[in-house]
């Protein structure tokens, strides 16, 4: 086991997987960085830190620097993934998926099932997703929800070093296509990672704690924000399951329903607006399936269904927080 | 040169309230009182005012990511804009927006923008407009050499063309998209500006750190487009001073590249040398001129740091006009 962060893992990953497999290439903006300046390429190796040293080791028909196009990133990748490569596209942005929507939502996710089930598109496109930063309404969003609600695509969110590290390794053996969450303000978490080989099987989800009083649901940067909150209440004495998804596709419904049947109370936890969230999609599952278990209404703690605001205090208004949750908690367990 | 004493003595108002705009947030951003990602326009000012300065209100813009330079050409308020740079309450977007997001409608300025390549399908959608109301009103969208990349460029010179907007494709080249060279990332041997001619629109160079170069070829180019000539571009050669970002270590640049950017490319400097030479202006009214910049952008930035922040119990407020 050798401890370090998030951004590393991935970093590590994308460097043994490449090492491995010499059909993985990596292609975005600025992955390499510095192409065609005086400082030359390697300049940058990614604004956040993920791909360096790869062009240096794989060289620049596998480590590609493309110009400011997410289109045609995501395009190439789909196309690349037919031809019978493994293309791991990073969009700097998740917000950017705007800009390429068609070629996750029209292409990538329906070739297999259009083609009746002769192709596959291994594409993993890693998107930079999450608020905390202020970095305002089109840099700051958890779209994780609309690429979840398309058939096709698998949905991945890492919250530790090693589920990074297992989950891409997962991606990357895979077959199909993968949209890798990344947090931006998780690059830093530290944590053990597991040497040589490792993956981690989609559709499990992680029981961070258990506690049996309360049930939490969440995904990415608010396991931590949920954590604080169960801390709180653990001082009081009441115990909370934390399950962290790691997937939203596939979901692993299980985790959930067979807490639910024991706290008979559940507190999803959202990085993104109410509406046609996972948060709701949640809801709706252990409404459906837990009724008679349930003690409380399920309660969901979500963003604003708003964009997201840039200054310090709106962000934060507008943000889960851990006394939100703590609170959301307090009232399902109030509730007779 | 045509511009009498006020109009020069006005384009060297413009240019120094951006550059020390600029300057006065890189300084400020550092000591982190500033929220969020701020690209600086410095270095590309004659560029902005330089095509502003042929604008009326009912003329309308979109801009970027480095959008400032295009506000404060434009004429926003920049005490407003430096509220909302702060994220304050009585911020020009009321803090929602920040740096990336600053809009004033009021003056014919009609966003910057966070996506690259999103603003020029929408100068077309308002050049459309200008053309509708008939009176000979122009849409401009500024774009960089990293959105001359995007389909969304492309889509919208072919648009322009097509439906003879009056829509005019103002291309910033500063050298850079983001961290990677025009060198590498425009494949047209480094031009952007025979793209806008290959869609069937005309197009002109001009030198962007040079405002009397960038001034008098827009003049051509708005006699094109206002005379019903259809939509046209313009490549504007220019330098960015600082990095993609602040906080960017620019490890991209060659040695002494900066140095020699700011000697010989630097827009206030080059003003100063054209009118200097043709005798048309004292040094003492420019420096003059400076002087009373700082004043305004001591204040902006004095009372941007003194003002409210805005109440997080209107975070969801002005999501729809009514719902």
């Amino acid at each position: 086991m050798a401890v370090m962060n998030i951004r590393e893992a991935i970093n590590r990953t994308l460097y043994e997987e490449m090492e491995r497999d010499p059909s993985i290439i990596v292609l975005g903006e600025d992955v390499v960085g510095g192409a065609g300046t005086a400082g030359g390429q390697e300049a940058i190796g990614g604004i956040w830190g993920t791909t360096g040293g790869l062009f240096a080791k794989f060289g620049g028909d596998r480590v590609i620097d493309t110009p400011i196009s997410e289109s045609a990133i995501v395009g190439a990748a789909a196309g690349a993934a037919l031809a019978g490569l493994r293309p791991v596209a990073e969009l700097m942005f998740a917000d950017f998926i705007g800009v390429s929507l068609d070629q996750l939502w029209n292409q990538m996710a329906k070739f297999r099932y259009m083609f009746g089930g002769k192709t596959k598109c291994p594409a993993v496109v890693r998107l930079i997703y999450g608020a905390g930063m202020n970095a305002a309404a089109q840099h700051s969003q958890s779209v994780y929800a609309l690429l979840t609600a398309m058939p096709g695509l698998k949905v991945v969110l890492p919250t530790t070093p090693a589920d990074a590290k297992g989950m891409l390794s997962e991606a990357l053996h895979g077959d199909d296509p993968v949209m890798f969450f990344e947090h931006k303000a998780l690059y830093g978490v530290k944590g053990e990672v597991p040497d040589g080989p490792f993956r981690q099987r989609f559709g499990e989800a992680r029981m961070v704690r258990e506690g049996g009083d309360v049930t939490m649901v969440t995904c990415g940067r608010m396991v931590g924000f949920c954590e604080k909150a169960a801390d709180k209440l653990a001082a009081d004495g009441i115990g909370t399951d934390l399950i962290d998804l790691r997937t939203t596709s596939p979901l692993d419904e299980e985790a959930i329903l067979d807490s639910v049947e024991q706290t008979g109370r559940i507190v999803i936890v959202d990085e993104s607006p109410p509406r046609c969230s996972v948060a709701a999609d949640i809801a709706a599952i252990v409404a459906e399936k837990a009724f008679t278990s349930l003690k409380a209404p399920p309660r969901m703690i979500t963003g604003q269904h708003s964009p997201i605001p840039f200054a310090r205090e709106l962000e934060r208004a507008w943000l889960p927080s851990p006394q939100k949750i703590e609170d959301a908690a307090r009232h399902v367990l109030a509730f007779r | 040169m045509q511009l009498g004493r006020d109009a020069l003595l006005g384009a060297y108002r413009r240019m120094a309230t951006i550059r020390q705009f600029e300057e006065r947030l890189h300084d400020e951003i550092k000591t982190g009182e500033i929220a969020g990602f701020t690209h600086l326009y410095c270095g590309q000012e004659a560029a902005a005012v330089g095509v502003c300065d042929h604008l009326s209100t009912e003329d309308l813009i979109v801009s970027t990511h480095r959008g400032h330079g295009h506000c404060i050409a434009k004429g926003c308020d920049v005490k407003g804009m430096m509220k909302e740079i702060y994220g304050r309450r009585d911020g020009l977007c009321k803090g929602r927006g920040g740096s990336m997001h600053i809009a004033d409608l009021s003056v014919g300025m009609l966003g910057a923008n966070g996506i690259v390549g999103a603003g020029a399908p929408q100068a077309v959608g308002a050049a459309l407009a200008t053309k509708l109301r008939g009176q000979g009103h122009v849409a401009i969208a500024f774009s960089g050499d990293g959105a001359c990349n995007q389909g969304t460029t492309f889509e919208a010179m072919n648009l322009a063309v097509v439906t003879k907007a009056p829509a005019i494709f103002v291309f910033e080249n500063n050298h850079y998209s983001e961290h990677t060279g025009v060198q590498y990332a425009v494949g047209t041997d480094r031009d952007i500006a025979s793209r806008a001619e290959a869609f069937g629109m005309k197009a002109w160079r001009a030198n962007g750190c040079d405002y009397f170069d960038t001034y008098e070829t827009m003049r051509d180019l708005l006699e094109h487009v206002r005379g019903g000539g259809g939509p046209a571009a313009i490549e504007l050669d220019t330098e960015r001073f600082y990095g993609h970002f602040e906080g960017d270590p620019q490890r991209y640049r060659g040695e002494g590249e900066l140095d020699r950017i700011r000697a010989e490319r630097d827009a206030l400097k080059i003003f100063r040398a054209r009118v200097g030479d043709a005798g048309l202006l004292d040094m003492a009214e420019l420096d003059a001129i400076d002087a009373e910049v700082k004043t305004l952008i001591d204040e902006a930035t004095s009372e941007a740091r003194a003002a409210p922040p805005p109440d997080p119990a209107h975070v969801a407020e002005d999501v729809y006009v009514d719902y």
